[in-house]
């Protein structure tokens, strides 16, 4: 798999960070990424689409994303400028969605234990070999199935269902 | 080798024998289903790739039912998109105003939906068909995409959990208590990846709507299905909804499942799960004298016209406490048919309660009851997580119709037992 390293500042949440969380159902009466990103994690922590910069990531605690199918809230996540999104354990529609759309994702139990907010990472997407910089501690994710790979490399699901396709 | 219902869906559909837990399939899907929020990004995926056709166009359906009737010009804008779309592609099944209902009660009830389909739906709680003897999940906007496409999806076969609830149920016990109280003892992850079936005596006694009800919420479990085997209640139900042949699969005697859960539904009380989880469920009398805003009867949970029914027995003759405001939301327009026709509307409107058109409208938080800070909400919905209805300092407590219904005369959340 391609290597692309992320560095960015640690946003720490707890467990079972719903998709009302990421992205409350009330703006959901839109689908553009900016205005979706303007309330990411709104009702988790007000402040966040403020202060997020680009290449920050969230860390979360188990069962990320769980709740709703709502692709909006990875879209908001991303358009929000998170590098990407460490946790334990993730719901498995934010799972899929997060690889359909282009939102890297990374299961640490250790990296989520470890990290507390504003430390700063450094993510190896290819190793998965994550680094805190700040509490000199290197962690492990676990690798990608090889078919979450293909999909990876084929540049997400759409790519891949019309190459499937011969279209 | 022997198999479960879920891994002998999954393999009929794939064109294999067998299917093995943990193995990624390419499977063929029965139905693609999309709504208001999820669908208008599947079709510019569609409409951006120069996609001008769509896999089949009598094995789509789309439901605008979360911001209907429109609740503002965005909204109105999103299901402009859906409508366009149904006219250009030339879909079946798009549900207008009027033909529109909550999707998961619509879908089963006009017969779009068989027992042993494959059903891919771009709403979590599209798993609710498991009540069919289904096999439904639920998948976001790009796979909703990729199904209309290529009428195919990728899964990885999960493994199974069974839960075998026997002996007889208490009065006003339903199929709600009986989820609430598994998510309770397993949790919100409970079930990750896996696959929930449902068996036993208790299940068996269930009527469709409650068996809906429970497989609906599979998904607050984490689980990617819940399942029941379709018996006799099932087929009854399917009859003459559709003409459309359909199989009827089930486990074997020896099927492997790397979780079996016996549990003895006498002992279930009435349920309500406390904010802000749905795993935060205790007996209803655990949370007696709370006291409440609004009560909520709807939604693809419980919006059918059994739900419907307990409540309107319930309320008969009685008002709705000074204080609280109680909507019902009859969940598609054949069941706010069926319910004025039975005369519940006039036991509602004399209570003081107020009648929604079909919508999911509070249950998201969406519109048509959204709750103010500080106010707290009985509700036969699905989720309770923060700012789910409204205000993200409101909360919601879900429950039954049962305990909804008492709590609306109440004033506080209240067990049937207590009114009567």
């Amino acid at each position: 798999m391609s290597e692309t390293v992320f560095r960015g500042r640690a946003w720490k949440f707890g467990n079972d960070v719903d998709t009302d969380a990421i992205i409350p159902a009330r703006y959901l009466n839109t689908s553009d990424p900016e205005v979706l990103a303007a309330h990411c994690m709104e009702d988790a922590d007000p402040e966040f689409s403020s202060r997020v910069s680009a290449g920050d990531m969230i860390v979360g605690g188990k069962n990320f994303g769980c709740g709703s199918s709502r692709e909006h809230a990875p879209i908001a996540i991303k358009a929000a400028g998170v590098s990407c999104v460490i946790a334990p354990s993730f719901a498995r529609i934010f799972y899929r969605n997060s690889f359909n759309m282009g939102l890297p994702i990374f299961e640490s139990a250790q990296a989520s234990a470890q990290t507390v907010s504003g430390d700063e990472l450094e993510v190896n997407t290819a190793t998965g070999v994550i680094r805190n910089i700040t509490r000199g501690e290197e962690y492990r994710a676990e690798p990608f199935p090889p078919f979450m790979v293909e999909l990876i490399e084929a540049g997400g699901l759409i790519p891949f269902v019309l190459r499937e396709m011969g279209k | 080798m022997p198999m479960t219902i879920t891994e002998k869906i999954l393999a009929a559909h794939s064109d294999r024998d067998t299917v093995h837990p943990g193995e990624i399939i390419m499977a063929r899907i029965d139905l693609a289903l999309g709504n208001d929020i999820t669908a208008p990004i599947a079709i510019k995926i569609l409409r951006d790739n120069g996609i001008d056709e769509v896999f089949d166009k009598d094995k789509i359906a789309l439901v605008p039912d979360h911001f209907t009737p429109n609740k503002d010009i965005a909204s109105a804008e999103q299901c402009k998109v859906l409508r366009e779309f149904a006219h250009d592609y030339d879909i079946s099944h798009y549900f207008e105003l009027g033909e529109m209902g909550v999707e998961h009660a619509l879908l089963p009830e006009q017969g779009i939906v068989l027992p042993g389909d494959l059903v891919l739906g771009a709403d979590s709680h599209t798993c609710t068909y498991g009540g069919l003897g289904a096999f439904s999940t639920g998948v976001g906007s790009t796979d909703l995409a990729g199904a209309m496409i290529s009428g195919r999806s990728w899964f990885r076969v999960p493994t199974s959990m069974k839960f075998v609830l026997d002996g007889e149920l208490r009065p006003w016990v339903g199929g709600k208590d009986l989820i609430l109280y598994i998510i309770g003892q397993i949790g919100v992850d409970g079930a990750l990846y896996r696959s929930m079936e449902l068996t036993g005596s208790a299940i068996g006694a269930l009527g469709m709507s409650d068996r809906l009800a429970m497989c609906n919420m599979a998904i607050e479990a984490g689980a990617k299905n819940g399942i029941i085997a379709p018996d006799a209640i099932t087929e009854e139900y399917v009859k003459g909804r559709s003409e459309r042949e359909y199989t009827v699969f089930s486990s074997d005697a020896d099927a492997v499942y790397d979780e079996v859960i016996n549990i003895d539904a006498s002992q279930i009380e009435l349920q309500v799960a406390f904010p802000h989880l749905p795993e935060n469920s205790k007996p209803v009398g655990e949370a007696k004298d709370i006291s409440i805003d609004q009560v909520v009867i709807g939604s693809c949970t419980n919006g059918r016209f059994e739900d419907l029914e307990i409540a309107a027995s319930l309320i008969k003759g009685k008002k709705v406490a000074d204080g609280v405001r109680m909507i019902v939301i009859p969940a598609t327009p054949t069941i706010y048919r069926q319910a004025m026709d039975a005369g519940f509307f006039a036991i509602f409107l004399e209570a003081g309660a107020v009648i929604s058109p079909p919508t999911c409208g509070p249950c998201l938080g969406g519109h048509m009851g959204v709750l103010a800070e500080g106010e707290k909400a009985v509700a036969t919905t699905n989720r309770n997580f923060v700012g789910r209805m409204g205000h993200p300092g409101s909360e919601v407590y879900l429950s039954g119709p049962a305990v909804a219904a008492a709590s609306a005369v109440a004033g506080t959340i209240s067990s049937p037992h207590d009114l009567i």
